[in-house]
């Protein structure tokens, strides 16, 4: 493995964290699952979950495109409000030229700024929305993205139908989709208080079966950057939560930031861990850009709504591989953004 | 009778299982892919029989050494070393000549069952 391009003390001060003087509020989500993830130990609290994964669509690429388009109509709705009140829809998903989100936006009357991060991409949809926000652009904005482990398989992988046998210790992406709405309203919700944007990492990682491996540097350039910049400690946060690093992923970032300073055994956790149920000799977890969208949109928002916990660090982390790129014996660069989401006192 | 019938399978069982369990040891323990690995043991029954080593496991393990993908490697190789036999445009018509009925095959019968059946997400 080569050394990390872009890790110094100097490149920690150049990311910055920028802070969100309003504290945009999360006023409502959205989520809809497979049956594996319903299974799994946070089915209870995902809105929907599907019988089957087909979602009644002849393809899975159009499951994948139905489930966003649920998880975007339904986040509005919860929120009680009408499309014609949402300013923009930011969303994003896996696949090529991020079909799923263009076509699920045709449902929709509202501006569609799509994005692509791969798996980062819901804490990316997090920060450009507060930003809008906060800049007073906008008073209602949607985020959301999904995926879906058959698409998944077929653009990053082999299709299906070739039967081919996967390594064990390969993640599962995640069949999903998870949708918030963040808004000015200044009423008693979650707020996101500051974000801190990530920089491309590349550790020389080539193997697609194991990107937890290639995306746990840059979950920790982008969380010792934050806290560097904030001046807090990782104990600050009741939960630091990345989005899909997996067993061996999460230990190796555990492992990085001590090396850096950080310590944060104690409340890290992972939501490619949290989805499945895990038989650890089998997988490495969830995957996927629907894998932190779902877990965060349904799980940790609950928790924040009934104030069981109060400060979370949000960090999805994203592999931005194509088939073509590994096809070319590239590695895989990596990039995590993080959000800060807080109980703030009602003033 | 029976009890040739059963070493036969027994054979087979364990040549086939043998060929099937080094794939899987390369999927588990090396990052080597699915679609690699089945290109290297094409090759492998290429250049196997191309200097008559697979013969061997054939005459042992009968289909347990022909349905893998190796035997595929095996077939291309005779096919093309008896085409050969009659010239440089054999040597070209031979490996495909000989596989065409297993190719055709997989075509065939692919075809037909993606018309018939819708493939599923798997459970794990």
């Amino acid at each position: 493995m080569r050394p990390l391009r872009n890790i110094s003390v100097k490149g920690f001060i150049m990311q910055k964290t920028i802070y969100f003087k309003s504290r945009p509020a999360l006023i409502a989500t959205a989520t809809v699952a497979g049956p594996k993830e319903g299974a799994g130990g946070l089915g209870k609290y995902i809105e929907k979950v599907l019988k089957d994964d087909t979602f009644g669509e002849k393809t899975f690429e159009k499951a994948e495109c139905k489930m966003l388009s649920y998880a975007i109509e339904h986040c509005i709705m919860n929120a009680n409000l009408q499309e014609n009140e949402i300013d923009a829809l930011i969303s994003g998903d896996l696949l090529n030229q991020i079909i799923s989100a263009s076509f699920s936006a045709r449902d929709f009357d509202i501006p569609y700024i799509g994005i692509y991060n791969a798996c980062s991409t819901m804490t990316e949809a997090f920060a450009l929305s507060a930003a809008l926000i906060d800049g007073g652009y906008m008073n209602n904005v949607v985020a959301a993205t999904g995926s879906h482990f058959s698409s998944a398989e077929r653009q990053y992988r082999y299709p299906l139908e070739l039967g081919s046998v996967r390594p064990p210790q390969s993640q599962w992406t995640v069949t999903g989709a998870g949708g918030a709405v963040i808004s000015s309203n200044e009423g008693d919700f979650p707020k996101i208080t500051c974000a801190t944007f990530g920089k491309v990492t590349d550790y020389g990682v080539t193997d697609a079966n194991n990107m937890g491996a290639a995306m746990a540097p840059a979950a920790m350039t982008t969380i010792c950057a934050h806290f560097k910049n904030t001046g807090l400690t990782p104990d600050y946060y009741d939960l630091i939560v990345t989005g899909d690093l997996g067993a061996l992923g999460s230990r190796l970032l555990k492992k990085l930031c001590l090396d850096e300073g950080l310590n944060i055994d104690k409340n890290h956790v992972d939501c490619g861990e949290l989805i499945f149920n895990i038989d650890e000799e089998e997988y490495q977890g969830g995957s996927g850009a629907g894998c932190s969208a779902v877990v965060f949109n349904s799980y940790i928002y609950r928790l924040m709504r009934e104030k069981r916990i109060n400060k979370v660090l949000f960090v999805a982390t994203g592999a931005l591989l194509s088939t073509l790129t590994t096809q070319q014996g590239e590695s895989i660069p990596s990039v995590a953004h993080a959000v800060a989401i807080e109980n703030c006192e009602v003033e | 009778m029976i009890s040739e019938m059963i070493a036969e399978y027994l054979r087979a069982f364990l040549v086939g299982g043998a060929i099937c369990t080094i794939a899987q040891l390369l999927i588990n323990y090396t990052k080597i892919t699915s679609g690699k690995i089945l290109v290297y043991f094409l090759l492998a029954g290429v250049i196997l029989q191309s200097v008559g080593l697979y013969e061997y496991l054939v005459d042992f393990g009968g289909a347990g050494a022909t349905v893998p993908i190796s035997g595929f490697g095996y077939l291309l190789a005779n096919g093309a070393i008896r085409g050969a036999k009659q010239g440089l445009y054999g040597a070209f018509t031979g490996g495909l000549g000989a596989a065409s009925a297993g190719i055709t095959a997989a075509i065939v019968f692919g075809y037909f069952n993606a018309m018939i059946f819708r493939s599923k997400s798997k459970k794990n």
